[in-house]
């Protein structure tokens, strides 16, 4: 019986160093710890909040994104989304329209562009990268239109508070995302109603038996996640002063491969929020390092592509050894 | 082909022989000291319980990997295989249990897949490739035109074609696993005739089946595998289906199907509709009967509410209105599904997570979930169903089939159903388990719950319904009392040939 209970918390701690979280973490630790003593700037408070900010918008994205990836989904429109509301948030700024108003409606266009993805994909039938991929042009396309092609400024400084001022010199888009990530992790993790995405995610076909409403799910997951792109584009507008008609390009791949590095797979069933933040914590302290250790900056994206790549083939082969 | 035939003249020689063949994995002695040889010309079925080894040889002889130790010889010459490819060109073809078939090409390319005729240039020689396919398919006296998408097939004629494809190599030894799994009376039927014609080809074949009264039609030896070690090979004149069960299990299995003990209850769930109306009573198994595609998956998967259902449904005398599998949890109706891999289980994740799928809302407080309390619900199931394994933290993809398709009945046990549809409850279950899952019915049943047993195993019908439904071409074609109803009567109800009462 003693011996019984040993291995169940020798099992305990096994189960929790198995997590790709932990792996990640220990990376991030490791990392942070040498460049520390390689570059004096590293630990400055300036230099940890340049990361964080940098790192807000796609963390906050990265919560929507990990949702559709555990439940077997995907989204290639986010960064369309993004700057989309953005855009038209600021426009209603400009026309004069109350900052709350006008974040809501910009809300509402993130929302209701995902839902319109989450239909297509749910009852049309669609596959998720077609949709979100024909989502991601169109989305981008209105956004061209509706600015006439030009960054939108001129913002009021009520509104443009949100994504500059701090609190304890802590700037709001970086509290903004981790109460966000940190509330998304949980609830993914515990809630009753967020669970039912591992379960769409291992088979689609046993959740619909299992009498999971998996049609009306996947429209909530992708409504979400355009949500959440919404937010990240309306902050990142506050915080630069005007909406961009280049935001969030590429941003898409960004998080998903940061989502990847963290633990979540493409096949679904997998994946938790707090490892995609600390995915793309990751990349964000690489490309800082990269900055700060005057590296020619061109190397940036050979260097994330390799990080993408060695995870997920380290996570494969250590699963193959492991069976 | 002739070339190989003159060997074989000798009546005492061995197309194939296997000595000594050890195989282990980690932790588990697969194959130990394993031998046996397959005459020219010989149906010889390879029975064991999952876990006795049947697999780990046929990956051997297949070529899939290699032995530890031990000899295989081929026509008295000790012969290695590298890779599948070398087992196949020294003659040996395996049919495995899963498909392995390209729906969108036809018939032809699918068998001869990677192997087409062709003409200068490298191109494709359509013609030819029809027409050898067309050989191919006389083989068996098929008369279908080669040109045929496979994914316009039914599984049966899928299963056919993945024979086929193996035959068409032209082997000297043809390996089939499980061949009858989705097969119904009548096609196994068909099937058998067909092992006969390529039999008195002078093909060897080694059988491997759960079902026993199958080894009985259609072999001339077997051999009976256990925990990985040889039992006995002896002819099938020679021994009964209980010696052979006993034989398998290495003890007794006093009662596969146990008693019937149905005291009449209250109605418990009835079906009007304009094609099909029955009811069940509480404690009351009913078995549906009838041919692949005569309605009876659709019929449950309809009431479950996974299909539109024309008709009314009572549950306890009250009308009820089930649009999805939702409507039908909430109204304590289980669905076992007939394919535990692809609709039933979440294979990736653990026992206690597939466990407490349909009855996530049991383990919530204010939204959130219980996990502590899944552990113990789920635990609990895997004490009582005997599930073997060594947590219920256990990725369910790992466990044997018989334990997941316990896995897959406690889910829906965890929900405290009214009535339990279970369709193909033993499919691909070894015969140890299939009992054990039989008891488990009969004690569900026993505690008032209504039970719905649709099956393509006529003895699983006979042996566990208080009452059987024969359906044909979607409609009710005839009921019998389970006590009384006999394999002869009831295929003739869901053929056609006799009227049932």
């Amino acid at each position: 019986m003693a011996d019984k209970k040993k291995n169940g918390i020798l099992a305990k701690v096994q189960r929790f160093t198995d997590h790709r979280e932990f792996m990640i973490f220990y990376i991030i630790v490791l990392g942070v710890i040498a460049m520390a003593y390689a570059i004096p700037g590293f630990m400055s408070h300036q230099n940890m909040s340049a990361v964080l900010l940098a790192l807000a918008d796609q963390s906050i994205i990265a919560i929507g994104m990990t949702l559709l990836l555990v439940s077997g989904g995907f989204d290639m429109s986010v960064g369309s989304t993004m700057a989309l509301a953005g855009a038209t948030t600021a426009i209603w700024l400009t026309l004069g329209l109350p900052v709350p108003v006008a974040i809501l409606l910009g809300l509402a266009v993130g929302a209701l562009i995902g839902a319109i993805n989450g239909y297509i994909i749910a009852e049309v039938g669609i596959n998720p990268f077609i949709t979100t991929l024909g989502m991601m042009s169109l989305a981008r396309g209105m956004l061209m239109v509706v600015s006439d092609g030009k960054n939108i400024s001129g913002l009021p400084d009520s509104f443009t508070v949100i994504g500059q001022g701090s609190v304890f010199g802590i700037q709001y888009p970086i509290i903004i995302s981790i109460v966000l990530v940190a509330g998304g992790d949980f609830l993914l993790r515990r809630s009753r109603f967020f669970r039912q995405n591992y379960y769409m995610g291992a088979n689609e076909k046993a959740a619909v038996l299992s009498g999971i409403n998996v049609k009306k799910m996947k429209v909530f997951n992708y409504a979400l996640t355009g949500l959440l792109a919404a937010l990240a584009g309306i902050i990142i507008t506050a915080r630069l002063g005007s909406a961009s008609t280049s935001a969030g390009k590429g941003l898409e791949l960004r998080v998903i491969s940061a989502v990847i590095i963290g633990g979540a797979s493409l096949k679904g069933g997998v994946g938790t929020v707090f490892g995609s933040f600390l995915g793309a914590l990751l990349m964000a302290i690489i490309v800082s390092s990269i900055n700060l250790l005057g590296v020619q900056l061109n190397w940036i994206d050979f260097v994330l592509g390799a990080t993408l790549l060695l995870a997920v083939m380290a996570d494969t082969l250590s699963k193959r050894r492991a069976s | 082909m002739s070339d190989r035939s003159d060997k074989s003249d000798r009546s005492d020689s061995h197309v194939l022989e296997v000595q000594e063949i050890v195989k282990t994995f980690p932790g588990v002695r697969a194959l130990d000291n394993v031998s046996f040889e397959l005459r020219p010309g010989e149906v010889h079925a390879l029975v064991g319980e999952n876990g006795a080894g049947k697999s780990t040889l046929m990956h051997i002889l297949g070529g899939v990997y290699p032995a530890d130790s031990g000899r295989i010889l081929m026509d008295g010459q000790e012969v290695r295989f590298a890779d599948p490819r070398s087992a196949a060109l020294h003659g040996i073809s395996v049919v495995f249990q899963e498909l392995s078939l390209s729906e969108n090409l036809s018939i032809a390319e699918n068998i001869f897949a990677n192997r087409q005729p062709i003409m200068f240039g490298g191109f494709v020689d359509w013609d030819e490739l029809y027409s050898q396919a067309g050989g191919t398919l006389n083989l068996f006296k098929w008369d279908i035109e080669p040109e045929t998408p496979v994914g316009e097939l039914s599984t049966a004629e899928q299963q056919v074609v993945e024979i086929l494809k193996a035959v068409a190599r032209e082997p000297r030894v043809l390996i089939l696993d499980e061949p009858t799994s989705s097969l119904t009376a009548v096609e196994i039927e068909m099937l058998f005739t067909n092992i006969r014609r390529l039999r008195e080809q002078g093909l060897s074949i080694i059988y491997i089946s759960h079902h026993l009264s199958e080894v009985f039609q259609i072999a001339d030896r077997v051999t009976v595998l256990r925990d990985g070690k040889l039992v006995e090979t002896c002819h099938v004149s020679d021994v009964t289906e209980e010696d052979l069960i006993k034989k398998m299990v290495g003890r007794e299995l006093a009662d596969m199907y146990g008693i019937r003990a149905f005291l009449a209850g209250k109605e418990r769930f009835r079906l009007e509709s304009r094609d099909i109306s029955f009811a069940v009573r509480a404690g009351e198994i009913v078995g549906i009967a009838g041919l692949a595609g005569a309605g009876r998956t659709e019929l449950g998967r309809a009431i479950f509410g996974c299909e539109p259902l024309t008709g009314r449904v009572f549950l306890d005398g009250k009308p009820i209105f089930i649009r999805s599998p939702e409507d039908a949890i909430a109204n304590k109706i289980a669905y076992m599904t007939e394919d535990r891999k692809d609709d039933g289980l979440f294979l990736d994740m653990t026992i206690r997570e597939n466990t407490a799928a349909p009855s996530l809302q049991e383990f919530g407080r204010m939204g959130w979930m219980d996990e502590k309390a899944v552990t113990k619900f789920s635990e609990e199931f895997c004490e009582k169903f005997n599930i073997v394994t060594p947590s219920a933290w256990q990725t369910v993809g790992l466990l044997s089939g018989g334990n997941q398709q316990k896995v897959l009945l406690s889910m829906w046990i965890g929900i405290r159903p009214l009535l339990l549809i279970a369709d193909e409850p033993t499919r691909g279950v070894d015969v140890g388990a299939k009992s054990e899952i039989y008891h488990l019915l009969r004690k569900l049943a026993s505690e008032g719950v209504a039970i719905i047993l649709i099956s393509s195993d006529l003895q699983e019908i006979l042996g566990m319904s208080d009452r059987i439904l024969v359906m044909r071409s979607g409609r009710l074609a005839g009921e019998f009392a389970g006590a009384e109803a006999t394999e002869e009567e009831v295929i003739a109800c869901a053929t056609g040939v006799g009227a049932g009462v």
